[in-house]
Parts: structure tokens; C-alpha cells; sequence
């Protein structure tokens, strides 16, 4: 058949340039891949040309500044966060013998991390004899971890099917389960491993905190920094968040500071009173959230460094998604390189198989 | 009589024949069945239920082995369409349609695989719909170009299943517009499969520094096409050991040329890339290194024995090599998917459990006994004439 005296043709005297220029054409192409990545590697991050640069935050965002020497560790915000957004309760690992009830439904809520169940949780530090408060040594510490809110969220750039969303005005980084697949890319990819799905149910949900935005719709605070009796958990503009935080980080040990509640600018949820305290435990000057992978709009300050509090610290100042989708822009820029190559590769495939009678 | 002859020393396919329900056969059917009965707990009970996936490690081996892996495995089709058609090689020609075949269930499998793990499946068309895109998604890219090319490789398959059935007009029609389906056949996984790289890039900080790098891409590219290439080599030489057929060894020692290329060029990349990215430290005592260090070892034997020429004939280094490549591409994948990756917030821990396990060996056994069924039924190996004489 034709192939085969095509084949038996080439064998014969095209072959050998070929074979040559194949040989050459791999090693060519091999050298110049080398050559490539080792430059892409090696540069440094702004002269990177694979990396779209970072998303600036939304001028009004939003969120809320976590101060861990407030906390008391009362939970009244755990507790607020359920009420609010009709969480059921949830049972940690070592609650399980005692916590069962009368068959499925627990007594008492008592998470010890993020889950399906619960969109923010207090978690607590201790160290040798746990004596003094906000002191890494001998001494404990709260943090409260929900949602972030990123200024260039790695959830919302995953999402095949654009269930995650950043609102445009308010920055508040929503979860639309009616779009949703349930990958979980979302809970792979996130930084500070918030989003979470329920691995319990036939048909369970990617749940994580949503700012509580239906209690803003009726300008009322988010549940936590409702119910938050020390002003730990403050509610504002992001901006307004960070310039307190500033603020207090700055602060002496030893001196008389105003903390405010409920909403730092007073508007959300009325007025409300603030109170002076003492200050009693140093401040780290690191402010969390503030440069950590772009930014986030929650923030937070503490006495005990945040590596000691279980939240990621080396990271980068970028947001990941810089790199993943520059790298993504730059290849499928305008859909040119893989139209090129399809173009080659078919004008190849169309030659190479005309003379074929099958295939 | 003697065109006749002469056409059958020609490139002609035939089905193998023989009986389908042999005992490998059935043996593969019951492992089916078996991951029949967990899927039906899993859908009725929710992923936790029959998985040990959890919000540290919300992919698992599904994701891992089923999709990262089996797609690779599904790359034969890709890099014999790459040789026999774009660069012309026609005497790989009696490969092409074993390995669109191991392709198509390789890729079909993956997909289906997917929609076991999806925890929201019956959204799974959201993918396809244009109102709900998010152009930015490195999985959007994936899942679109993964479900175009099982169609695509459908129609590559076709001619097999028109010429069974006597369908001729048809066949010829499809025979004068297949070269677009070829063209997109290598241009498709040449995309999703570097993207799975990329897929990991996001990650971050949660990916050992000895996998995490903006090469990822690449690395994927290459172990795709060493996967395909290793899987083209270990099928051809199972299959004439299994069904009693003469070796294709030339033909092989001229894909062991190729293999050697290509995992000698991960090697080096590898390599300048973490002494570039100043991580090359990271090999002694760093995160997982011991499975660096395991997957370095079975690509660097797997490829240097193939150096010696003459072990590029010998069937049963060849089998020993592209089982070892094979292993190294596997490794490669699942330490960036798995074991190289690191939670957030934890800790966290994951291991399959068994059901888990069973469905993976279910998706696997269901491969092969479609394999089985159709190089039997439908006139895909290459017809073997007897030695004159």
C-alpha cells in the first residue's frame, strides 16, 4: 500500500538528513529550552516577566483587625458567628467521648479548627507553665482565625466555574455553592487554609467566612465583632484597620491606650464605647496580614509572634496567583502561541498524512 | 493472490480474536464491581464515608494517581501521533492505534474519575458553560482541553471501530479531515498537560521546595512525554508476551533512543533548576527529600540503561527501563501532588484508605478490561504475518 512504499521510500535516501536533522532539532531545541528556563528562574521577581503584577485592594474594603492582647478567649465570637450565619455545632477530636448527646446532635460547640461547620474559631497558644498572658515564654496567647478576605485571593483564581468571588466595592470574597463543582481547589490553594468542604455529606458545600455580608446589607456587624466584649475582634475599613494597628504596635508597654468596639468608624451597628487599657504586653511591630502574600483585609496584632500562633509567616509578598497566572497570561496570551502551534502542527499532520489511505 | 499477500505484509489491522472472558478479564471485572459498591456508599454518604480526604488534603489519590497519573499514562497516543504524523515517522505507524486506544481509556477514565471526587458533581457542566468561566483558572484550562481531547481522541479511534463495522463512506470522509483531529490530538495535551504543572504552582509555600517552581510546567510536559513513550514500550512488549506476538523491538530501540533524550533532559533541568531557585541543599535532610532521591534514582537507572546501544534491542532491558521511567514519572507526580505538599495550617495527615484505594484499582481494572475487550473485538494491533517459510 502507499504508506508502506512511502516508509520504505523514506527509508532509503531522505532518512539519513532527517534522522540528522532531528538529532539536531532535539538537541537545538533542548539547549534553547535550557537557556529559557534557566533565565525565567533566575530572575529576580520584578524583572520577572512571568509575573502580572499584584491586585491593589479594593479602596473600600473592608475587614476586621484581630487584637490577640484584647482577647480573653471567651468565644462569644465562635458562638455569635453560629447564631448569625445558622452554623451547626461542632465537636473537636477530643470532645467526642463526653460531647455525643442524645445520638447525632452534640451538647456543646466546641471546634478547634476551621470546618465545614464552623467559619471562625478562637484558638489558643500555651507555652511551658502557661503563667502569663501574651508572653511566647511560660505564657499563652489567643489568635482568631476566619477568612482573610485577600487583596489577591489564590480561591478566587482557581475556581474553574467562578463560585469564588471578590466583590468589586467591598473586597469581601464570596462563595457561591450553586456554581460550585466542589473540587476543592479552592481549599488546596488558599494560603492560610480557610475554605473548607463537608467530606460528611452526599451533597456538601464549601463553606467559609463571608464577612458576615448579609448582617452588613442591614448595616450591622459582622456576629464576631458584635459580640466581641474587649473590642478584640473591630470592624472598619481596611485602611482605618490598618492605621490602627499601626498605631498600636507603636504603643509602650506600661502606658494607657483607647481601644474602640463594634465598628472602629462608629457607623456600622451605631456607636458604641470604647475603654482605656492598660498596656501590658509588648507588641510585635509585625502587623499580620498587612504584606503577607499582597495583603489581606483582616488584620492582626499580638505579643506573641505569629509563627507561635500557627499562621504561615514565610511567605512571599506577592500573592501566589501573581506567578500562577502570569504564567497562564503569558502562554495563552490572546490564545496566539496555542494558534501558532495548532497551525504548524496541522499543516505538518495534513502533509505528512495526505498520501496515507488509512488513518 | 499475491496483491493479497502483499497487503497483508502491509500496514493492515486486525482484531486479536480469541475468547473476552478469560481470567484476567474477569478478575478485572470483579475489581470493577467492587468499586461499583464503594461509589454507591460514596454517593449516598458524602466523600469522608468511604476517603480519608480531608481539608488539609482535600485532593488525594484520586486526583493524584487517577487524573495526574492516569492522564500521563493516557500520553501514548500523544507522543506516537507527535512521531508518526508531525514528524513524519512512519514506522511507528503500527503503534498508533494501541496507543490512541491506551490513550482514550487513560483519558475517558480520568474524566470519570473526576466526577468521582467532585463534591459538587452534578454542577459538573458549569465547566463548559461561558457564563461561568473564570478565564483565569489554571483548572479551567485543564478540565476544557481534557474533555475536547477524549473527543478528539474518539475521532482518532473511529477509523478502528468504521473499518470493524464496514462503515466505509464514512471512514473515508473522516480520512481527509482526521490531520485536524491529529493536529489537535498533540496540540491538546501539549497544553493541559504542562498546565497540570502550573495547576501546583499556586500552592505556594505548601509544596516543598524541591518540586515547587515555576518550571513546573515543564517538568510536566516532560514527564508526560517520557510517560508516553515508557507506557508505548511497556504495553508493546506485555502485549507480545501476552498474546504470543513477535516483539516490535526495532521499532522500540528507536523510542529507547528518545527516552533517553527526554529523561536526560529532566534530569539536567531538574537539577539547574534547584541550584538556580539555591535549593539543591534541600536534597540532604530537606522536606521528603528521601523521595527526591528515590524518584532521581529510578529516572537516572531507568535512563542510563539505556546508554549502552546495544541494550536498546534487548527487550528485556528495554521492559526494565521503561518500567523504571515509568516509576521516576509516577514518583515525579505524586510527590508534587501529595507527599511533597504540606497543609497550611495543620497538622494534617493523609493516607488512602483502603475503599479509597479499591476505587483507584477499580478505575485501572476497568482500563484494561475495556483494553482487552477491544484489541480482541475490533482491528486495532497491527496484523502479524508468519515468517515466510
Amino acid at each position: 500500500m502507499s504508506k508502506n512504499m512511502m516508509s520504505k521510500n523514506k527509508t532509503s535516501g531522505a532518512s539519513v538528513s532527517r534522522r540528522g536533522f532531528l538529532r539536531n532539532a532535539v538537541k537545538g531545541s533542548a539547549a534553547a529550552a535550557a537557556a529559557a528556563c534557566t533565565t525565567v528562574v533566575a530572575a529576580p521577581p520584578e524583572a520577572n516577566a512571568l509575573v502580572r503584577p499584584p491586585k491593589p485592594l479594593p479602596p473600600d474594603a473592608v475587614g476586621l483587625l484581630y487584637d490577640s492582647t484584647l482577647c480573653i478567649g471567651c468565644k462569644a465570637c465562635v458562638t455569635a458567628c453560629k447564631e448569625v450565619n445558622h452554623m451547626p455545632p461542632d465537636v473537636g477530636p477530643a470532645q467526642q467521648g463526653w460531647n455525643a448527646g442524645g445520638g447525632d446532635k452534640p451538647i456543646y460547640d466546641s471546634p478547634v479548627e476551621l470546618s465545614a461547620r464552623t467559619l471562625n474559631v478562637i484558638k489558643a497558644y500555651s507555652h511551658g507553665t502557661g503563667a502569663t498572658k501574651d508572653a511566647a515564654e511560660n505564657g499563652f496567647a489567643f489568635i482568631k482565625r476566619q477568612c482573610l478576605h485577600c487583596a489577591d485571593p489564590s480561591c478566587v483564581s482557581v475556581c474553574p466555574v467562578s463560585a469564588m468571588t471578590k466583590d468589586a466595592k467591598t473586597g469581601i470574597v464570596n462563595h457561591d455553592p450553586s456554581a460550585c463543582i466542589g473540587c476543592r481547589y479552592c481549599v488546596l490553594s488558599c494560603p492560610f487554609g480557610v475554605p473548607k468542604y463537608d467530606y460528611n455529606d452526599a451533597f456538601g458545600e464549601i463553606k467559609k467566612c463571608q464577612l458576615c455580608k448579609q448582617q452588613l446589607a442591614k448595616n450591622e456587624l459582622p456576629g464576631c465583632a458584635d459580640v466581641c466584649p474587649t473590642g478584640a475582634t473591630l470592624f472598619g475599613r481596611t485602611e482605618d484597620l490598618k492605621a490602627e494597628a499601626k498605631r498600636r504596635t507603636a504603643l509602650k508597654v506600661g502606658e494607657y491606650a483607647h481601644y474602640p468596639r463594634g465598628d472602629i468608624a462608629g457607623k456600622v451597628g451605631g456607636p458604641r464605647s470604647g475603654h482605656e487599657k492598660l498596656v501590658e504586653a509588648a507588641y510585635q511591630t509585625h502587623i499580620y496580614g498587612e504584606k503577607e502574600l499582597g495583603g489581606t483585609q483582616c488584620l492582626a496584632v499580638s505579643a506573641v509572634p505569629f509563627d507561635k500562633l500557627n499562621l504561615p509567616t514565610n511567605v512571599p509578598e506577592n500573592g501566589y496567583p501573581t506567578l500562577s497566572e502570569g504564567i497562564q497570561h503569558t502562554l495563552y496570551a490572546g490564545m496566539i502561541a496555542p494558534a501558532t502551534v495548532f497551525a504548524g502542527l496541522a499543516y505538518l499532520a495534513h502533509r505528512n498524512t495526505k498520501n496515507h489511505t488509512d488513518e | 493472490m499475491s496483491s493479497h499477500v502483499k497487503e497483508h505484509h502491509g500496514h493492515e489491522h486486525q482484531p486479536l480474536g480469541g475468547r473476552v472472558l478469560t481470567l484476567p478479564f474477569l478478575i478485572c471485572a470483579a475489581l470493577v464491581a467492587v468499586a461499583g459498591v464503594i461509589l454507591f456508599q460514596r454517593y449516598t454518604q458524602g466523600l469522608a464515608a468511604v476517603s480519608n480526604l480531608n481539608d488539609g488534603y482535600p485532593w488525594g489519590i484520586w486526583v493524584a494517581i487517577d487524573v495526574v497519573i492516569g492522564s500521563a499514562f493516557g500520553c501514548a497516543g500523544y507522543v506516537i501521533a507527535l512521531l508518526c504524523y508531525i514528524l513524519n515517522r512512519g514506522e511507528y505507524h503500527p503503534l498508533v492505534r494501541p496507543a490512541v486506544l491506551a490513550s482514550l481509556f487513560g483519558y475517558g477514565l480520568a474524566g470519570l474519575a473526576v466526577l468521582v471526587d467532585l463534591g459538587r458533581y452534578w454542577n459538573f457542566y458549569h465547566m463548559m458553560l461561558p457564563w461561568y468561566a473564570q478565564p483565569n483558572s489554571v483548572m479551567l484550562e485543564v478540565g476544557l482541553c481534557v474533555a475536547t481531547y477524549t473527543l478528539v481522541l474518539v475521532v482518532e479511534f473511529a477509523p478502528a471501530f468504521l473499518e470493524r463495522f464496514g462503515i466505509e463512506g464514512l471512514r473515508a470522509k473522516l480520512n481527509r479531515v482526521l490531520w485536524v483531529f491529529i493536529a489537535l490530538g498533540v496540540l491538546l495535551p501539549t497544553m493541559h498537560q504542562s498546565s497540570l504543572g502550573t495547576m501546583m504552582v499556586i500552592v505556594g509555600h505548601k509544596l516543598s521546595p524541591l518540586w515547587q517552581s515555576q518550571m513546573l510546567p515543564v517538568f510536566f510536559l516532560l514527564t508526560a512525554i517520557l510517560m508516553g513513550f515508557a507506557i508505548v514500550v511497556w504495553e508493546s512488549v506485555m502485549a507480545s508476551l501476552n498474546f504470543r506476538r513477535p516483539m516490535e523491538t526495532p521499532v522500540l530501540s528507536k523510542l529507547a533512543g528518545l527516552m533517553l533524550v527526554v529523561a536526560s533532559l529532566f534530569v539536567v533541568l531538574r537539577v539547574v533548576d534547584l541550584i538556580v531557585r539555591g535549593q539543591i541543599g534541600q536534597i540532604f535532610g530537606g522536606p521528603q527529600s528521601g523521595w527526591f532521591v528515590v524518584e532521581m534514582a529510578l529516572m537516572i537507572s531507568g535512563l542510563a540503561l539505556l546508554i549502552p546501544k546495544a541494550n536498546r534491542n534487548r527487550s528485556r532491558a528495554l521492559f526494565l527501563s521503561a518500567s523504571l521511567l515509568l516509576a521516576a514519572g509516577i514518583l515525579y507526580r505524586l510527590n508534587v501532588y501529595l507527599i511533597g505538599f504540606t497543609p497550611a495550617v495543620g497538622p494534617w495527615h493523609y493516607f488512602p484508605s483502603v475503599k479509597e484505594i479499591m476505587v483507584t484499582v477499580g478505575v485501572f481494572a476497568l482500563e484494561i478490561a475495556l483494553y482487552l475487550l477491544f484489541v480482541k473485538k475490533l482491528p486495532v494491533m497491527h496484523a502479524v504475518h508468519p515468517e515466510h517459510g
